[in-house]
């Protein structure tokens, strides 16, 4: 209890002492607020429109980390990765696909696990009413939907795969489109806008669970194999010691009964450490249909 | 049955009430409904058209970007169901690229991306022949006959170049639960409404039939009970009820002035009719009187003839039983046995006339006489001739001839009386047998009325010949009508 109450103790000093500094300008502040906030950039590599989860997970990472904490979402990957690499943010849980495209320019955090490993796959779904469609090899011709263009569940697997059959991914299909968001895939294919989709097996396992008519209206017809689980990763230049003590407060969320809960309401198990050659399976497919 | 035309005011009036109520009702719903749809309408209409205007404008963007997924969501957005107008909700919003094939849709599975618009048939087939007329950027209407959709077709415009277009379809507004709504309400209002006026108008209806009923029930009293009809309770205002009324009693006023008039009338009439009658008794009376006068007369000069006596006499005896029989008839219950006419009875009429024709010198000849009594009243036939002879005399005048002819038949008798004085003139001729009608200063006009009234009591026939120097009176009898 006295955990929950005290960032909101924090947040209302600080929301009244800037208040009285604008009034009375006077420099009295305290040694907290001196620091920059931590800026966290999220991606839609899970559900990151569920506000109110988003609002206590901050609250509980400002008590951990002894600061303020902002959390910054925009609409595709490739903004939260630019203003990541512009040194805008000092976190950001990303896809594995990025990561991969500027290792050299990024530390990983840690990853997090999910169904006991830091593993997950990518689902290539139909809509629930097309039972014929066996393979992807039978969406020649059709209209599927990607999530975002620097997803590798939601882009980079499927065009993988397409590459690894001899097709080339830009004219496979007669139409596609990115939904900019794993569970908008899943809509999308649901009503069948599109024949068919790529999508990240976690998210569509979670809302199997939390809307199960979303992806009852699909089917999966085919599943990756198991790749690396999109990362929590810094911008190279952080401060060691911050990154430690953000890796620190991740690693042992698990062990917090508050941090367990929060991770239970996003279905995972915890965070590993991680190593970057856990993302080497997409890597390779980066490369290869980069050049096929 | 009854007609309507036949009901009590009191029952037309609150009928014809109703009637306006409900007639109105009817009008006025019926205006109501049509201009409830024309809203409805022109509301939907004006909402799809600006919801095609904002569409198209966010959708430049999606479309021009290739960002199907976005432009899902805004027509999502414009598709979301509006409980409190339901009929404001699009049914399909679609959006078409230039070719008229599916860019994104509200139904993907009736309308795939990238299939024709025009596949699922129908009005869409239709759409994309609006499509090629009219000017590239108008917003059009096109609203098919046989389809229950409407359609709102609005290009998406950048910088001028048409991209394709933005279609929703809509329900056409239901008239039919619209109508019974309002029929419904109409209905309820109308009851409202016939609750309020219907004791209204029955009271009215009371006040309005009432001096018309009293009026009528006034009349159906006239004639017989005209005093009850002028003291009846009849309206006094001044409109036409009221003048009806007023009317009503002058009339019943002249009307017993009228009646009263004619009772008058009736009784001096009655007093005409006795007075006629005791004129005729005496004239009847006084004709024989005269001859047997002067047969007495003439008997006193002869007094020791014993057949003369003999003869006045017998004279006598018949001049007074005539007369006696004359007096009778007047008297119902006495009905005295009346004799045959026998050939003595043209004796004694010569005789009875005698006189009068001796002062006259007048010469009376009898051309015919009877051999045996026929079957007819003596009384009767002989104040016939004797009529006619004391007419024909006077009439044959100073020096003429009084002819009288007396002839029998199997079927009855004909006597004919002619006499050579003036004759009757043409234009007397119809009121020759009338009571009091006398060509002469001297007598009463009776003598021919009375031969007429006998006549046709014993269903005889006169006819009446007349020139000058000669004028016939004939009268044939038919026996068998008095024995």
């Amino acid at each position: 209890m006295n955990r929950d109450n005290a960032p909101c103790e924090a947040a209302g000093r600080r929301t009244f002492l800037r208040a009285a500094g604008a009034v009375v300008a006077l420099p009295v502040l305290p040694v907290r607020a001196e620091e920059a906030p931590v800026r966290i950039g999220l991606t839609p590599v899970f559900l990151d429109d569920q506000m109110s989860f988003l609002s206590e997970w901050r609250r509980w990472l400002e008590v951990k980390l002894g600061r303020s904490v902002v959390f910054v979402q925009r609409g595709s990957y490739r903004e939260v990765m630019d203003l990541l690499l512009a040194g805008k943010l000092d976190f950001a849980w990303v896809c594995g696909y990025p990561y991969v495209l500027h290792r050299q320019e990024l530390k990983l955090v840690a990853v997090p696990l999910w169904r006991g490993g830091p593993w997950y796959q990518s689902y290539l779904i139909v809509p629930a009413d097309d039972s014929r469609t066996k393979t992807l090899a039978d969406l020649r011709g059709k209209v599927f939907a990607y999530s975002d263009p620097d997803s590798n569940s939601g882009y980079l697997y499927p065009r993988y795969l397409l590459t690894t059959q001899g097709e080339n991914p830009a004219d496979f299909f007669s139409r596609s489109f990115f939904t900019w968001a794993h569970r908008k895939v899943v809509e999308a294919v649901g009503i069948a806008l599109a024949d068919g989709g790529a999508v990240d097996g976690y998210v569509w396992e979670t809302l199997a669970e939390s809307h199960p008519d979303l992806t009852r209206a699909t089917r999966v017809i085919g599943r990756s194999p198991p790749l690396g689980y999109p990362p929590f990763v810094a911008r190279s230049d952080l401060p060691t010691a911050e990154l430690a003590r953000f890796r620190t407060v991740l690693l042992e969320m698990a062990a917090d009964p508050q941090g367990m809960d929060l991770l239970h309401r996003l279905r995972l198990d915890g965070f590993t450490p991680g190593k970057p050659d856990h993302f080497d399976e997409i890597a390779r497919m980066a490369a290869r249909v980069r050049n096929p | 049955m009854r007609t309507l035309a036949d009901l009590s005011l009191r029952w037309k009036i609150p009928l014809r009430v109703v009637a306006a109520v409900v007639g109105t009702a009817l009008a006025v719903t019926a205006a109501l409904v049509a201009r409830d749809y024309d809203l409805v309408r022109q509301n939907l209409e004006g909402h799809a058209r600006s919801m095609g205007r904002v569409l198209a404008h966010t959708l430049v963007m999606p479309v021009l970007h290739d960002d199907i997924w976005r432009a899902y969501e805004i027509l999502q957005s414009a598709h979301e169901p509006n409980p409190a107008a339901p009929e404001l909700q699009a049914q399909v919003v679609l959006v078409t690229d230039a070719d008229y094939r599916v860019f994104v849709s509200t139904r993907p599975r009736a309308f795939p991306i990238g299939t024709s618009a025009a596949a699922p048939g129908g009005a869409y087939g239709l759409l994309r022949a609006e499509l090629s007329r009219g000017g590239p950027t108008d917003q059009r209407i096109l609203e098919p006959a046989d389809s229950a959709l409407f359609f709102i077709m609005t290009p998406l415009i950048a910088d001028g170049v048409a991209l394709g277009h933005v279609i929703l379809a809509y329900a056409k507004p239901a008239l039919l639960p619209r109508f019974l709504g309002q029929v419904g309400r109409a209905a309820w209002v109308t009851l409202v409404v016939l609750l309020i006026l219907l004791p209204v108008s029955w009271v009215w209806a009371r006040r309005t039939a009432q001096p018309l009923l009293r009026l009528a029930g006034a009349m159906k009293q006239i004639p017989l009970e005209l005093e009850a009809a002028r003291l009846a309770d009849l309206p006094r205002s001044g409109d036409e009820i009221g003048q009806l009324g007023e009317a009503f009693r002058r009339m019943v006023a002249e009307m017993k002035v009228k009646q009263e008039m004619e009772r008058q009338m009736l009784s001096s009439e009655r007093l005409a009719a006795i007075g006629r009658l005791t004129a005729g008794i005496a004239h009847e009376i006084n004709n024989p009187l005269t001859g047997m006068l002067t047969a007495i007369n003439t008997f006193q000069r002869h007094r020791d003839d014993p057949q003369r006596a003999e003869r006045t006499l017998s004279l006598l005896e018949r001049g007074l039983s005539q007369i006696r029989n004359t007096v009778s008839a007047l008297l119902v219950e006495a009905k005295v046995e009346d004799r045959s006419f026998a050939p003595e009875d043209i004796d004694d009429l010569l005789i009875l006339v005698e006189a009068e024709a001796h002062a006259q010198a007048v010469r009376v000849v009898v051309d015919g006489r009877l051999a045996e009594p026929v079957p007819l009243p003596a009384t009767l036939v002989r104040q016939i001739v004797l009529n006619l002879l004391l007419n024909a005399v006077t009439a044959a005048g100073e020096g003429g001839t009084v002819r009288l002819n007396a002839c029998t038949s199997p079927r009855g008798l004909t006597l004919a009386v002619f006499n050579d004085g003036a004759h009757i003139e043409q234009h007397d001729m119809p009121y020759l047998f009338e009571p009091f009608a006398t060509g002469r200063e001297a007598g009463h006009g009776l003598g021919l009325w009375i031969v007429y009234q006998i006549t046709r009591q014993l269903d005889g026939t006169i006819a009446v010949e007349s020139e000058p120097d000669a004028t016939t009176f004939t009268i044939e009898i038919p026996y068998g009508k008095s024995e």
